[in-house]
């Protein structure tokens, strides 16, 4: 690992700090609260600010994942640097596609 | 009758095996007096390595029981398990014969990680003066201690998973560079420290700091290189 994917994975894990506390919260006010799945979509559906919450907080995990795959392959795989690199993309691709759809079904109107 | 203990040492090559001796007792002897036992009294084929028996050189660096020590100021009453001792190669090595590795790996390492001094003034230069109350000079000296003796690289984990890392003695000793005030390749090293391979590879398991018979902290001076790396990246400094 170089300087600048070392600082990516450090960034992105001090970002997710606030925004994981948020969304562990969210959940215990849903279920405490007894919130339909209509309730939900009604407060999400529509919301710029939740679109960009987890907008960003998929970004943020995609790349952060990524990096540690990254890594694992490098270590504990006899892969190539440059296929564990390859491989490592795909799944950050793969996580962000999967997120993005997960928050277009619940923010879109 | 003289009681004896049970020796296990490494005979052969990458494919080589434990071989057991029997080794007399002593009340006071040091794993290395029994290496050399063997090959005195035993086997005068059996290699290994050991220059100054004081602690000093770094040479007579093995695994005894599991873990890498210096064998020279190890004693077998500390380190014997139910009178028995099993002494390899170090790890992390391509092995020679028996009990002597191939360190050129590990010093090739140092070199990568510009562990060279650079000087920045000629010999017709005054002595630079340097304060050993200063914080760079107090930060290199807790790094300036290492015998060279490849425990810290035998233990690491991360050696042992990822052929390009550094290790943690090159680093250590960057880090001893960096602090250098008088030394003029810092961009470099910081450059090498900082690529694939460097101090960001470390996962800070602390075996080195562990082992170290010097009771040195690699962790911590590479600690110290991830922070400098960082900073220098954020202004700029270093090439991606």
């Amino acid at each position: 690992m170089n300087v600048r994917l070392y600082l990516w994975q450090r960034m992105t894990a001090a970002a997710m700090v606030p925004l994981l506390i948020v969304h562990l919260a969210v959940i215990f006010y849903a279920t405490r609260q007894d919130l339909t799945a209509a309730d939900i979509l009604s407060r999400t559906r529509g919301s710029v600010a939740w679109a960009l919450f987890y907008g960003v907080f998929v970004a943020a995990a995609a790349i952060h994942a990524s990096i540690g795959v990254r890594n694992i392959l490098v270590e504990w795989t006899p892969m190539r640097h440059r296929t564990a690199e390859i491989a490592s993309i795909g799944f950050a691709i793969l996580l962000g596609v999967l997120g993005l759809r997960a928050i277009a079904a619940v923010v879109l109107p | 009758m003289q009681s004896e203990m049970s020796v296990s040492l490494w005979r052969g090559g990458e494919d080589g095996a434990y071989v057991t001796y029997k080794v007399p007792e002593r009340a006071n002897q040091t794993v290395l007096d029994v290496v050399t036992w063997i090959q005195r009294n035993v086997d005068s084929t059996l290699s290994y390595r050991f220059a100054c028996r004081v602690g000093m050189c770094g040479s007579c660096a093995m695994v005894v029981n599991g873990r890498p020590r210096w064998t020279c100021r190890t004693h077998v009453s500390k380190v014997a398990k139910n009178g028995a001792l099993q002494i390899g190669p170090l790890q992390n090595m391509p092995i020679i014969k028996d009990l002597a590795t191939d360190m050129k790996p590990f010093f090739e390492k140092w070199q990568s990680a510009k562990g060279v001094f650079e000087p920045s003034k000629t010999r017709h230069d005054p002595i630079e003066e340097i304060r050993p109350d200063t914080p760079e000079r107090v930060a290199a000296d807790a790094a300036v201690e290492c015998i060279n003796c490849g425990v810290c690289y035998s233990a690491c984990d991360t050696v042992r998973w990822n052929g390009d890392y550094m290790g943690p003695a090159a680093l250590n000793r960057a880090w001893s560079l960096v602090n250098d005030v008088r030394d003029s390749g810092q961009a470099e090293r910081l450059q090498a420290v900082a690529s694939g391979g460097g101090c960001h590879s470390c996962h800070s398991h602390q075996t080195c700091q562990q082992f170290c018979p010097q009771s040195l902290n690699p962790t911590a001076a590479i600690a110290g290189l991830k922070r400098r790396t960082v900073q220098a990246y954020l202004k700029g400094d270093l090439k991606k």
